[in-house]
């Protein structure tokens, strides 16, 4: 076992992060230069942090595997950004964000961390204003906001259905100023492959130009990553395609805990599966359950009829029904798994009956359809070009999908990893969500890691290092170059018969069907043997074209891969270890008569933050106990 | 279905091109058009062919990252979508597709059908942002904005950056490009006070990187899958022009027109 110091600073928690600025060390501006602070990913999270180091002076290098930083997976945010600005005032504040995203989280985030985030979401709106960001407004030219899940406040502030874009854009502009100052090294096209660390300490990374397919090294005084989540290691799901475990799985095998792995976000707003050939599922923005109704048939029999033969009487608004005060605004993780059941019943609709109703019939009455035109034309639009229904006319399908994933690499307070000099930001931490994240909360999260918290962090910490980074041809360097080249010619050496896709597409499937909406022991421990064969099946069958000069996509997804095999395991054994329900993590054995998760405090009120051991090991569960100061956790109620 | 494909097969920056012809089946109407070139990758890759190289991540067309000419046309025959949101339903059974790299002397092609689009980045490091730096920002509500303002800024700022403009254009200038950032920027207060520089700086640097000039052809707005306004180039023009007398009054052009 380890020891995770969380680090939380001294004090009430609303006190503390004013505490730890208070105390935080500084380092002078002309000595900033001589740091080099590497950062891998430029989605929110690492565009913001990149500019915003360099604008304090650090020597930064920044790499991603797309063409260009702008083109993360970030941009494809729909829905909005929460802060706590109340400026429809309407009872919002610190506090009330603070308390929402602990509770949303069933009470398994950090306390401490939760609560800067809400502090801190005031000034990126501020922020991003400031860059340009066309948020929507009203009438009087002040900024609009929308309530999305989780939440009975108006927080949320967007630009019509891609904030994520425009969020993006401004950091990527912001990171483009600092390019063009010279304060910046990008390096696009350039995928890191491992992690250097010496005498226990981060000290650079290993990465692949996907041009010309050169390994190469480069070093630093610290290492962020913001590479994002894993939620693809399920095949199918609402990420983009080349959102990956790589970074964060190479670093967990170099010595960096990794934090409950089995805490997954399903989303319950997806287009339905089609066919085999998917490769992808498509987000609705959630923030279409303001306006529409979530039904199924109350009679198996009617699931074939046109909806709208199907009378209001014979219609069963089952989030209506079972949570009356929050509706169909119920969190993602309760109202995924009441779709679930609804389908489980024989009542849902479409294609193998995997699917419920998304009714705008009662708001279009109401508002007309232009309104509901003006706040979701796009998403009407992508809806009808997917399935060839018209989303006004009919209702629309939905059915959940893997969205989020709350789990990632332990950090503290800080957010440093367990390994000094290795700090993780955005989705690729573990730190504010807990066991579920509510919308509009990750742009928050990504960008608040990024612009306001570890600039002051990361300055805390070097300011305590002496500057200077080892040489690339440091031994251990090299070894880690070795071994990565090593492991690209044991890919392209595969001369077997399935392709990383089928693969990708068959652990999937397993994680999905036992380690996804619900789990029990015995699932868990189906997935952890099944992926363990097809791992051990796909080094020997599996077939890679081309070399490992130049621009070789099937080695680049086979590498990714072989990661996603051996992560998926960890991620079913965490689930089968954490023997409750919280949050995204449903398992059977532990649910009321009501069918509600039935958490488990006494036992389970910790972080799991599992350490490699090999490759054959077994991997440590370590734990963080967490403390509750500020809110006393209860049972997660929205009825 | 059943299509047979004629695609751009080149296999470095360096090395010569040519079109390759493949026959592939069992494609069916809800596949998108990516899927259908996993199809046939999944099906070269089982042969020991190495599979199509194309950009693309989202799949769902904000990303800008997909980018082919499909018979001849920037992301093919569907308006205002991109080639990941184009459904092989658009397509009649039996059709021969024609599949190529987008086509401009500033995006060289990588591979197949991967293309060096970085030129836009750097069009964007010469000016396409507000000069804050994070932090001190006043409350986001002390700088009123007309809704009708930030919608026209939002109109402009959808661009996606996937070069579809350029692609198109006969002289492969990527005015629209640039047209969008600014107009984005230039609709909004925060963007307004560099204005002036910031067409100048832009245009310049869309020049040098190799992009022809707009001769007001309209074929970008066409292939837009954004469907974002040509308008927004008359708007450009007319900061230019504005800048280009101010600077020509003060002494300071560098350049001219
Ligand atoms: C469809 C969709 C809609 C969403 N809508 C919302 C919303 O409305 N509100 C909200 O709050 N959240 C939303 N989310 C969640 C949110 O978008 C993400 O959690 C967030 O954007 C993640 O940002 P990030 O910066 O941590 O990582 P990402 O944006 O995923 O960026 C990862 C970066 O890391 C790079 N990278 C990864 N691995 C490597 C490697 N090995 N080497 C080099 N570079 C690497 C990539 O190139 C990329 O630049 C949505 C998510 C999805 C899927
Ligand atoms: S893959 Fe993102 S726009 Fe097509």
């Amino acid at each position: 076992m380890i020891s995770l110091d969380s680090k939380v600073p001294s004090g009430s928690v609303p006190e503390k992060w004013t505490n730890f600025k208070k105390k935080q060390l500084l380092i002078n501006p002309a000595n900033k230069r001589k740091y080099t602070v590497i950062v891998v990913g430029t989605g929110l999270a690492g565009a913001s942090a990149s500019a915003s180091l360099a604008e304090l002076g650090y020597n930064v290098q920044t790499f991603c595997f797309h063409d260009s930083p702008r083109r993360a997976h970030s941009i494809a945010a729909q829905g909005g950004i929460n802060a706590a600005k109340n400026y429809r005032n309407d009872g919002d504040s610190v506090w009330r964000l603070f308390y929402d995203t602990i509770k949303g989280g069933d009470f398994r985030a950090r306390e401490a961390n939760v609560h800067r985030l809400a502090e801190v979401s005031v000034n990126i709106i501020d922020q991003c204003v400031a860059q340009g960001v066309p948020f929507a407004r009203e009438y009087g030219g002040l900024l609009d906001t929308r309530s999305f899940g989780g939440a009975q406040l108006q927080r949320t502030f967007y630009c019509r259905g891609q904030t994520g874009q425009q969020l993006l854009l401004g950091a990527y502009q912001a990171l483009a100023r600092q390019i063009a100052y010279g304060n910046v090294k990008m390096f696009p096209r350039t995928e890191m492959l491992d992690l250097v660390v010496v005498d226990g300490r981060a000290k650079g990374i290993v990465v692949r130009n996907l041009v010309t397919g050169q390994v190469s090294s480069h070093a630093a005084d610290a290492v962020v990553l913001a590479t994002g989540g894993y939620g693809n290691v399920y095949y199918l799901s609402t990420n983009a395609i080349g959102c990956n475990v790589t970074a964060t799985y190479r670093a967990y095998k170099r010595g960096a805990a990794f934090a409950n792995p089995c805490y997954t976000q399903i989303h319950p707003t997806c287009i339905p599966v089609s066919g085999d050939h998917q490769s992808k599922l498509t987000l609705m923005s959630e923030s279409l359950r303001n306006d529409g109704r979530v039904w199924v048939p109350k009679n198996r029999a009617d699931i074939n009829k046109h909806p709208s033969e199907i009378p209001e009487t014979d219609r069963d608004y089952y989030l209506e029904r079972k949570y009356p005060s929050f509706g169909n605004l119920a969190p993602r993780d309760i109202s995924s798994r009441a779709a679930k059941e609804a389908c489980d019943d024989g009542r849902g609709v479409g294609p193998g009956g995997r699917g419920v109703y998304l009714d705008f019939g009662t708001a279009i009455g109401r508002l007309g359809k232009a309104k509901i035109a003006e706040r979701y034309g796009n998403l009407f639009d992508m809806y009808q070009r997917i399935t060839g229904e018209n989303g006004y006319e009919r209702p629309m399908r939905i059915y959940p999908a893997i969205h989020y994933t709350m789990g990632g690499l332990w950090v503290n307070y800080e957010l440093m990893s367990n390994v000094p000099g290795l700090f993780v930001i955005g989705e690729a931490n573990f730190s504010d969500h807990g066991a579920n994240r509510l919308g509009a909360s990750a742009l928050m999260q990504g960008l608040a890691d990024g612009y306001f918290v570890l600039p002051y962090t990361l300055t805390h910490w070097l300011a305590d290092q002496k500057p200077g980074t080892l040489p690339t041809n440091h031994t251990e360097f090299l070894k880690a170059e070795a071994e990565t080249t090593e492991r690209l010619k044991k890919l392209l050496n595969a001369k077997g018969k399935k392709t990383a896709a089928e693969y990708h597409r068959e652990s999937g499937k397993i994680l999905w069907e036992k380690v996804g909406m619900a789990r029990t022991k015995a699932s868990c421990e189906e997935a952890i043997a099944q992926l363990r064969q097809l791992q051990l099946e796909f080094h020997h069958n599996l077939a890679v074209t081309g070399t490992g000069e130049g621009l070789n996509t099937a080695l680049e997804r086979a590498n990714r891969v072989w990661d996603f095999l051996e992560f998926g395991q960890l991620l079913a054994r965490d689930a089968l270890d954490r023997e409750e329900s919280c949050g995204g993590h449903f398992r059977e054995e532990h649910q009321y008569p009501d069918g509600e998760a039935k958490r488990d405090d006494e036992r389970y009120s910790h972080v799991a933050a599992w350490t490699y051991n090999g490759p054959d090991a077994t991997p440590t569960r370590n734990v963080e106990q967490l403390t509750w100061d500020a809110v006393k956790p209860s049972v997660r109620s929205y009825k | 279905m059943k299509f047979t494909l004629h695609i751009w097969r080149q296999p470095g920056p360096e090395a010569r091109g040519q079109m390759m012809t493949y026959r592939i089946d069992g494609i069916t109407g809800d596949m998108s058009f990516l899927e259908m070139i996993d199809v046939l990758n999944e099906r070269l890759i089982k042969d020991g062919i190495e599979p199509v190289a194309f950009d693309h991540d989202c799949r769902e067309g904000i990303c800008g990252s997909c980018s082919m000419m499909i018979n001849g046309l920037a992301h093919g025959p569907e308006r205002g979508a991109t080639t990941c949101q184009l459904h092989m339903r658009s397509f009649r059974d039996g059709d021969e597709i024609y599949i190529e790299p987008w086509r401009a002397k500033a995006f060289p092609v990588l591979r197949d059908l991967v293309v060096d689009r970085s030129a836009f980045d750097r069009i964007v490091q010469s000016g396409g942002y507000v000069n804050v730096n994070t932090g001190g920002a006043p409350d986001g509500n002390s700088l009123p904005i007309p809704k009708a303002d930030a919608d026209k800024a939002m109109d402009a700022a959808q661009c996606i950056g996937c070069g579809a403009c350029a692609a198109a254009c006969p002289n492969a200038s990527a005015m629209l490009f640039v047209a969008a950032k600014v107009g984005h920027l230039g609709s909004m207060p925060q963007g307004q006070a560099e204005q002036s520089a910031r067409v100048r700086t832009m245009i310049a640097t869309h020049d040098r990187e190799g992009f022809g000039h707009c001769t007001n052809i309209g074929e970008c707005e066409a292939a837009c899958p954004k469907e974002i306004s040509t308008e927004f180039i008359a708007g450009l023009n007319r900061d230019y022009i504005a800048s280009a007398v101010k600077s020509a009054v003060k002494g300071e052009a560098r350049g001219g027109f």
